[in-house]
């Protein structure tokens, strides 16, 4: 067999087929098309980005999940007076969230400093009762105000003011409905920032980079495919959480999917190009998950994803307010909780368009082909 | 005929250290195909990779017909053809969704069946890159550089690691692209596939042309075209190896192992007179081989090494 011997005039004769005629967003399209379809045949991925987030919102969710209030644990320590004081308790109209234990001084105690009680009742020898709490534990608290309050009401206190309560847990103020459009927010980041940081590097580290830079590849377009290859997982994504919150947590998505989905594009174009700003240089892929990791990790402790970032001091708000997460998860829960337009929410599409046009610009200089 | 690559004292320094090149020049005529040999090290990727435009030179002028990477490299890419040394294409596209892309890159390019064809890729286009052979991924690096349809192939190391009957096929190929007009351009550190691939060759060595010339100038500038070897019994000190200086035809000797080399003109007189001499001696042959001369003679006669230090 040889292919030496096959006349070459007669191999061309056979390829008649006439050349095609480019045009200026053939590349483009080819690169996200690539893109797309590696990310299709690469099963981690789908799993990192789709499957992981439903993991820990339905993980987070059931921690979290909205239940009557918890039984106070309380220990009443042995002593002369002990029964009169537990006596006192269980006749209380709210005698079943208390949970109490009768203990020795000692066992009661050290029952407290590991968190097993959260209210310790010492009697004392002249009748009265001693609390034990700790102030900076807010179960501690409660179970002190509420044993306090149902031991005197039994003792026969009378209420000078007449008083009553209604109770609320609506859906869109429960802590599942903050923390699906946090985590949105995060996973944007997060798959953004890794999905483009890694896949540059790798490209790098393979010089195929090089590869490309010998063609008349216009380098815009290459990085603009994969910023833009996020905009179809970020679909995907949302699509997923938005489901999950809906039907299982039973959220009420406020604004219509649309503004929701403009958001999320902006987010995910945003920190498409913070991760190519981070990983415009790196040649390994340790140095670049070092660099992504200090990227984001102010952003998974400031920007709100499992808690308010309004407990932070009140001198770094503006700060917060400014990073690009912030900026997008105020946003998912302005829109998703409150149904707020987007027209209201322009500073914060500003912050997340500043950010995103700021670093691909400064990628597109700084970049490192080879 | 036009000049297809030219450069003038190229010199590339890395870090302000290494002298990777050291004030190279070269010109390389149309539809020629051209060759870079030397050791690892000599300096032939940066070499390459500069005339690609792929690096910036130190110092020193390239022109490409007669343009230069400065004013015109959007348009040179468009003629260009380049397959870089171990580029790792991407494992889970296809091999035709790989070529594809590569053509998307430039104006007009070959239709990409044409080429999976002239490569012999057709079965394989649509298996994942992943999953071929070593050949068969080279073959595709040539491919990607091919559907552009260009004048000038750039080849660094193209059948390094592969198994004969693969380094056949990419010979083939190349062949086939310098008849059809184009000019090709290699480096390579195997004496065989220049001796057989290339027109002209430059033999690299410490960044700098140590030789220039067809194949065959190079092996006649040698002196003696031929080599016979042998090893006799008994002792072969140095006073033997001037006996054997001395026979007719003979142009240099050289002991290797054991082994006595001579470099010889016509060995129809120098292995009479060999044979003679031995029978003079009382000594008697234990091994004799004649062979022509290659380029590897040539590189270790001009370094005193050899091309492949392994």
């Amino acid at each position: 067999m040889s292919i030496a011997q096959q006349p070459l005039v007669e191999r061309k004769a056979t390829q008649a087929r006439p050349p095609k005629r480019n045009g200026r967003w053939s590349g483009y399209r080819h690169l996200l098309m690539a893109r797309m379809l590696e990310l299709k045949r690469e099963p981690e991925v789908v799993f990192w980005v789709f499957v992981f987030p439903l993991l820990l919102a339905v993980g987070l969710g059931i921690a979290f999940r909205n239940k009557p209030g918890d039984a106070s644990s309380i220990a009443i320590v042995t002593g002369p007076q002990s029964q009169r004081a537990q006596s006192l308790l269980q006749s209380s109209p709210q005698h079943s969230s208390f949970k109490i234990d009768v203990q020795s001084d000692q066992s009661a105690r050290k029952g407290f400093r590991l968190g097993k009680y959260d209210l310790v009742i010492e009697p004392n020898a002249t009748g009265g009762l001693q609390y034990l709490y700790d102030p900076a534990r807010p179960e501690s608290v409660l179970a002190k105000a509420e044993a306090d309050n149902a031991i005197q009401r039994a003792a026969g206190r009378q209420d000078v003011v007449a008083t009553s309560v209604v109770t609320s847990s609506e859906p869109g103020s429960r802590y599942i409905d903050f923390l699906i459009p946090g985590l949105l927010g995060m996973n944007l980041m997060n798959s953004g920032m890794w999905g483009i940081g890694f896949a540059l590097v790798d490209m790098r580290q393979r010089k195929l980079l090089k590869r490309f830079v010998g063609t008349p590849m216009r380098r815009g377009d290459f990085l603009l495919a994969l910023m833009s290859s996020r905009l179809v997982l970020m679909i995907i994504e949302i699509g997923l959480l938005l489901t999950l919150g809906v039907v299982v947590f039973h959220m009420k998505v406020l604004d219509s999917i649309f503004s929701i989905l403009i958001v999320g594009a902006m987010g995910a174009m945003c920190f498409g190009g913070v991760g190519l700003l981070t990983a415009s240089r790196a040649q390994k892929i340790e140095s670049v998950s070092g660099l992504m990791n200090l990227v984001m990790m102010p952003m998974w402790i400031f920007s709100g994803v499992f808690f308010s970032y309004e407990r932070f001091p009140s001198v770094i708000q503006p700060l917060i307010k400014a990073l690009p997460l912030t900026a997008l998860n105020d946003a998912l829960r302005a829109s998703i909780l409150e149904g707020t337009p987007l027209i209201h929410q322009w500073s914060r599409l500003a912050i997340l368009i500043a950010w995103g046009v700021v670093s691909f610009l400064l990628a597109l200089r700084w970049f490192r082909w080879t | 005929m036009a000049t297809a690559i030219q450069c003038r004292d190229l010199r590339k320094t890395y870090d302000g250290k290494v002298e990777a090149v050291r004030g190279l020049n070269l010109e390389i005529q149309a539809g020629e195909c051209f060759g870079l040999l030397g050791p690892n090290g000599a300096g032939k990727t940066t070499t390459i990779e500069i005339l690609e435009g792929l690096l910036e030179p130190t110092s020193g002028q390239v022109s490409i017909f007669g343009r230069t990477w400065k004013t015109d490299a959007r348009e040179m890419r468009e003629w260009l053809g380049i397959s870089l040394q171990e580029t790792r294409l991407s494992e889970k596209l296809t091999v035709r969704e790989t070529i594809n892309l590569f053509a998307s890159f430039y104006r007009e390019p070959r239709a990409s069946e044409d080429v999976l064809e002239e490569l012999q890729l057709t079965e394989k286009a649509d298996a994942w890159v992943g999953k071929l052979s070593g050949g068969q991924r080279q073959r595709l690096a040539v491919a990607t550089a091919l559907v552009c349809n260009p004048k000038i192939l750039f080849l660094d190391e193209p059948t390094t690691g592969l198994d004969p009957q693969s380094r056949r096929q990419l010979w083939d190929i190349i062949r086939s692209f310098q008849r059809g007009g184009g000019t090709v351009l290699l480096t390579t550190h195997y004496m065989d596939e220049a001796e057989r691939l290339c027109d002209r060759l430059a033999i690299v060595d410490h960044g700098q042309i140590i030789a220039e010339g067809s194949p065959a100038e190079l092996i006649q500038r040698l002196g003696g075209h031929h080599f016979v070897e042998f090893a006799v019994t008994g002792n072969s000190d140095g006073a033997a190896l001037d006996a054997w200086r001395a026979l007719p035809s003979v142009d240099s000797v050289r002991e290797d192992d054991g082994m006595i080399s001579l470099s010889v003109k016509e060995p129809h007189l120098a292995i009479p007179a060999l044979l003679e001499a031995l029978g003079k001696q009382g000594s008697s042959l234990q091994h004799l081989t004649t062979r022509q001369a290659s380029l590897e003679d040539v590189f270790v006669r001009l370094t005193g090494r050899h091309l492949r230090e392994d």
